[in-house]
């Protein structure tokens, strides 16, 4: 062992840590596309004292540090690009608290969806929180450490819009709270009514410190949900559809998806309407509200309400939605990417006929879907494709289309979702120069020596 | 290219006008039925054009050999007349288009098809189908193509089906069970209607079931129940085998009860009226019909179609009636379920 990973054993133990090959090689790459990159060193820490330790020994050897919780970002953000120590995140994963009544609960920065939604439903039935389709073993604190967007993102915005509290150790190996935490044992805010520096780390892919703590809001969790699919022929008035749904303010989540296969879904584009009630008579009239939302479309004959069969219910209803990860897998060999800008509603269109001539162009197999963020105030669409990973020229064809999402995406207006460190460089060049400046500012600041997942948000002299 | 057989001269001295007259959706008179029919038939627009629902139960209707829902049919589709969000239309030819998946059995002379209604596969075993079984067809090649007149969308059965009976043809059946009675009428009603030939033996599987119950008479146990029977759209293309489920009912011990909305004047289970139409029709024609199913105490709501099943069950369900399928009363009345 070399003398920092001796070091590091001391602080973790020998179990925890490990520089050998193997684990080298599972911890160089994502299962997305950017290429792989070994790290030094990887070291499994489980607690605070431990996380703050590491801190200080890589700041003192200007060691890179790269955050990990199940790395299934996809975009390379847990790729160590210049080497050092992957911290996995997966022992922290401690609930530390659900406050029933101010509905939040506090966990630790390695906490699953998965852990976290089975405590809810075990001990506290009547609360939830925003999950999202990624496998359960994702982290919460990575997932608003992106700006990801769960079940619950049409009613309350982004899944880090619906944190109120953080707990972060510095690039100096100081820990710090954020929110009401910083001078409250209750958390109930990120920032409000103070200065809110939340901003300071999301976002930001562990650039600027690394959140062990975070308390998550809390909401209603209704008796029963059900699921309604609206398809239409008729991308250019999918933004009208939307804006008449979230009118209505009765949908849980609004997911529109238009793919090739299977055949059932060929040719349409299909928006799929979640809803929740505590009685039957609340479900129903959330239904019939939801539907005559879009009378006007049944009657021009330009879109109408598919019948579900029951088989397919619990499939939809799943959370995360297990099809999606088997979607990851139809070219075999487990290759799936998708790039994701944040983008206004109004652009589906042109997002839908994008994905459409990218596949055709490079063969690909695809998924177009997108999640409506807030009512109607945006979306994410994810240009998904797949491609099997021991079939380099399809990956090489998967890269290409998705650069060319990305100049799409700049050119339309959208902004990109977990930006891969290119897409980060595109952003950076196209953004205000003052802007630029000060999230230089904030870097040098927070990260002198350059130590935290670094590649990540560099901006460039 | 097949056409209709439809004689308007039939219409033109037709007395009662049962087709419209007897409608539950459409107000008309016997002259208002009788000139409907005949404008229609001559090309002429028509307000039965525009709010026809498609039940289909003039077919049923009209004792005179006529075709009047094939025929509003046609003239729809003449006229770009849509019924079904083109969304829907298109989903539902994209879906039955055969892709080579079909799935057959040991297939003999007798076969039980089970059109593309996976849930068959399932259902069709025990003594009722030991004497056919496993010679079955399923999949797409067999699917009989009749839906696409919910959506005035000819065109794509007067593609499809002609292959559809190729294709059994090549199995060399002489006789075929349909489990769907949607099938059934595609062979012994639709395609008569438009002079294609069927080279087998088209057998309802009523009739099927009712002779094997029979044949099993000391196994069955009478039921003692009372029942509501949910008559499916599809039932008014073969009219003649809906004594069947009477006939079945006695057999088994089992009391249909006698609603309002039964046999002639059966209503639609609202999953062809919410995919075209939108909310209200569908769920006031199922309120209607789940709130006469608990007038007449009815314990159970005996379906003949699954789709209908699938639309109408959890809300018989909801409304304290246990939803079944015909096969699978049957099955329990013989100890099986
Ligand atoms: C099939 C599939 C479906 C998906 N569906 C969704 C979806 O519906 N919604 C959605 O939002 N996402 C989705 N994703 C994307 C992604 O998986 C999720 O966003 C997931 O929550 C990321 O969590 P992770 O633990 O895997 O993050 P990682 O990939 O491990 O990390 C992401 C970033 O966070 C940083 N980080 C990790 N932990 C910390 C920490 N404690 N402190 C500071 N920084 C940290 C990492 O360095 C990295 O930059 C999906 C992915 C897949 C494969
Ligand atoms: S279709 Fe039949 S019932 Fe209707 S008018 Fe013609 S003959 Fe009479």
């Amino acid at each position: 062992m070399t003398d920092i990973a001796q070091a590091l054993a001391r602080i973790v133990g020998d179990a925890y840590v490990s520089n050998r090959p193997e684990e080298a090689y599972f911890y160089a790459r994502d299962p997305g596309l950017m290429p792989s990159h070994p790290p030094d060193y990887v070291v499994v820490p489980k607690s605070v004292e431990e996380i703050q330790d590491i801190v200080r020994l890589a700041h003192q050897e200007k060691i890179p540090i790269v955050p990990m919780g199940a790395g299934l970002a996809l975009t390379g953000l847990v790729i160590p690009l210049k080497g050092g120590i992957v911290m996995d995140m997966k022992r922290m994963n401690r609930i530390l608290e659900v406050n029933e009544k101010g509905r939040y609960a506090v966990v630790e920065g390695g906490t699953s969806q998965g852990l976290l939604r089975s405590h809810l439903e075990k001990h506290f039935p009547r609360l939830r929180h925003s999950i999202p389709d990624s496998p359960a073993t994702a982290t919460i604190a990575a997932n608003v450490m992106i700006h990801g967007q769960g079940r619950l993102t049409q009613q309350y915005g982004f899944n880090s819009d619906m944190i109120c509290g953080l707990e972060v150790v510095l690039a100096s190996g100081e820990v710090c709270r954020i929110g009401s935490p910083a001078l409250s044992s209750d958390w109930f805010s990120k920032g409000a009514p103070m200065p809110d520096l939340s901003g300071l780390f999301l976002g930001w892919f562990g650039a600027t410190g690394i959140i062990t703590k975070i308390g998550v809001k809390l909401y209603p969790r209704k008796k029963m949900r059900d699921v309604e699919i609206f398809i239409t022929d008729r991308q250019d008035l999918v933004p009208d559809m939307v804006y008449e749904l979230t009118h209505t303010e009765m949908v849980e989540d609004i997911n529109v998806f238009a793919q090739p296969k299977p055949m059932i879904f060929k040719d349409n584009h299909h928006i799929t309407l979640f809803f929740t009630g505590d009685t039957e008579e609340e479900l129903e009239f959330k239904r019939k509200m939801i539907w005559h939302s879009l009378d006007r479309f049944i009657k021009a004959k330009d879109g109408g309400f598919m019948g579900v069969p029951p088989v397919m219910k619990p499939t939809l209803l799943d959370m995360p939605q297990r099809s999606v990860s088997r979607f990851a897998d139809v070219k075999k060999g487990g290759g799936f990417e998708y790039s994701g800008p944040i983008i206004m509603v109004d652009k589906y269109p042109d997002c839908a006929q994008k994905i459409l001539e990218l596949a055709e162009k490079y063969d690909l197999g695809y998924s177009g879907m997108a999640r409506i963020i807030g009512r109607s105030h945006a979306m994410m669409y994810g240009f998904a494709f797949t491609f099997n990973r021991a079939d380099e020229e399809m990956m090489e064809r998967t890269r290409k289309a998705l650069h060319e999402v990305s100049e799409f995406a700049l050119e339309t207006g959208g902004v990109f979702w977990k930006a891969t460190v290119d897409e980060q460089k595109m952003a950076m060049d196209k953004m205000d120069p003052t802007t630029l400046g000060l999230m230089k500012m904030i870097k040098a600041n927070m990260d002198p020596r350059g130590i935290m997942n670094p590649g990540n948000w560099e901006v460039d002299e | 290219m097949y056409s209709l057989k439809f004689d308007v001269d039939v219409c033109k001295n037709c007395p009662t006008g049962a087709c419209l007259v007897n409608c539950q959706y459409l107000n008309a008179d016997q002259e208002t039925a009788v000139r409907e029919m005949v404008n229609m038939a001559e090309g002429k627009d028509s307000f039965v054009l525009q709010e026809c629902v498609t039940c289909y139960a003039c077919e049923e209707y009209c004792k005179r050999g006529n075709h009047p829902f094939y025929l509003i049919t046609e003239k729809r589709e003449e006229k770009g007349i849509l019924t079904a969000p083109r969304a829907i239309t298109t989903q539902w030819i994209n879906l039955c288009e055969p892709q080579g998946k079909y799935r057959l059995g040991e297939v003999k002379e007798k076969a039980l098809s089970f059109g593309f209604m996976p849930e068959f596969l399932r259902w069709a075993k025990g003594k009722l189908f030991e004497d056919v079984m496993p010679s079955f067809i399923f999949g797409q090649e067999f699917f009989c193509n009749v839906v696409y007149i919910h959506f005035a969308e000819t065109a794509t059965f007067k593609k499809r089906l002609p292959g559809v009976i190729e294709n059994f043809e090549k199995l060399g059946v002489q006789e075929v069970v349909f489990l769907h009675d949607e099938c059934y009428g595609a062979f012994a009603h639709l395609a008569p209607a438009y002079g294609m030939e069927v080279p087998f033996k088209p057998i309802h599987y009523y009739e099927y079931l009712y002779n094997r119950l029979n044949e099993l008479k000391d196994l069955i146990q009478p039921l003692n129940i009372r029942v509501a029977y949910q008559r499916p759209c599809s039932a008014r293309l073969c009219a003649d085998k809906h004594h069947f489920v009477a006939d079945i009912m006695d057999l088994i011990g089992v009391e249909l009860v006698q609603r309002e909305y039964q046999d002639q004047n059966a209503l639609c289970c609202g999953g062809i009226f919410s995919m075209c139409f939108g909310y209200d029709l569908a769920h006031e024609v199922q309120e209607r019909n789940i709130e006469d199913m608990k007038t007449h105490q009815a314990q159970y709501c005996v379906f003949n179609c699954p789709a209908c099943q699938n639309t109408l069950g959890s809300m018989v369900a909801k409304a304290g009636i246990k939803p079944i399928h015909m096969i699978h009363l049957c099955r329990m009345a013989i100890g099986e379920m």
